[in-house]
């Protein structure tokens, strides 16, 4: 009798934990592991960008946070982690170039693009190997599921993810 | 003496507030909508209540003619209801002006994308207009309908 209703308080600590735990990270606060060297010397500082041979064989964690997600207020050079829009299952970190309005350039066809209502584009910090805007095209707002704000891990690398504005979008008038 | 009740009282104050902790987090695992006519005649504009499970999304377990609950791509802010007309890979035919003309267009939706209509196609914002939108945009599906009582039931098949 006791073993059941023991395991019984079990189960409730654990979906009162599940419960908590994700609206937390719904909500506030939570981890990611940074993979790739796409926003590089930000993010997973990468030696040489051609071969992508990284500084360290540890991946960064980052502090996301979801305050932004109340509004969906964000800034130029923001780096925001979002679903990506061809599978869903995938995440991905870069930073916002452009913000709805936004004239941006696409250099390799030479053409400017505006940035329609509801989306933003967003690049990697190392252009030489990032998948972003350039070839997703813009981004909807509503992918987005936080802003990075911080380095945790490695010890050596914790400080603030500095926002970085990036000159070749030309803003809107 | 004043020192244990002292205790007593801020464990009590502690599980209150764990509980109402608890009911919060309950609340944002729910949530509420405002609806407009993209959606009739299945939803009307009289304050239906409908429960929506994010469990089948999350396991993707949706699939053309499933009413979900999505992000709207030209707004953020926005959460509408839509129908979901054609998955990923599906070719939808739809018309390009209702009520004008007869004309129609063929698409396939592309990977990682889902074609949404409202039932109510002359008077609806949707893939029409923004295109098929990533899945991830989809939040919830809609499942029982609890008002009004004369429309009480599943809102699968619907």
């Amino acid at each position: 009798m006791s073993a059941r209703s023991s395991l019984w308080n079990t189960a409730k600590k654990c979906v009162t934990i599940g419960l908590i735990g994700v609206t937390v990270k719904d909500r506030y606060v939570s981890i990611a592991a940074v993979r790739g060297g796409s926003m590089s010397p930000s993010l997973n500082p990468v030696t040489d960008e051609v071969s992508g041979s990284r500084v360290s064989t540890f991946d960064d964690y980052v502090l996301v946070e979801k305050f932004c997600l109340g509004r969906y207020r964000f800034s130029h050079g923001d780096v925001v982690i979002f679903t990506s829009p061809t599978n869903h299952k995938e995440r991905h970190i870069k930073r916002i170039i452009g913000l709805p309005g936004d004239w941006v350039g696409i250099s390799h066809i030479d053409d400017v693009m505006r940035v329609p209502e509801g989306h933003c584009w967003v690049e990697g910090d190392n252009l030489l190997s990032s998948l972003d805007s350039r070839s997703l095209g813009p981004i909807p707002l509503g992918l987005i599921r936080g802003r990075v704000t911080h380095v945790v891990w490695p010890p050596s690398r914790i400080g603030r993810v500095k926002r970085e504005i990036r000159q070749p979008t030309v803003p809107s008038y | 003496m004043a020192l244990r009740n002292i205790g007593l009282w801020a464990v009590e104050g502690f599980e209150l507030a764990f509980s109402l902790a608890k009911f919060c987090c309950c609340i944002h695992v729910t949530g509420s909508y405002a609806m407009g006519p993209s959606m009739l005649p299945t939803i009307d504009l009289n304050g239906n209540v409908i429960i929506v499970e994010r469990a089948s999304v999350w396991l993707q377990k949706v699939s053309r003619g499933d009413m979900v609950v999505l992000t709207s791509p030209e707004d953020p802010n926005k959460q509408v209801i839509k129908r979901i007309v054609g998955m990923e890979g599906e070719s939808v035919t739809y018309l390009i002006k209702p009520g004008e003309s007869d004309e129609c267009q063929t698409i396939v939706v592309p990977k990682g994308r889902v074609w949404v209509q409202g039932d109510n196609i002359h008077d609806s914002r949707d893939s029409r207009v923004f295109g098929a939108i990533p899945y991830g945009l989809v939040h919830g599906k809609l499942f029982w309908r609890v008002w009004p009582a004369s429309r009480f039931g599943s809102m699968c098949n619907v």
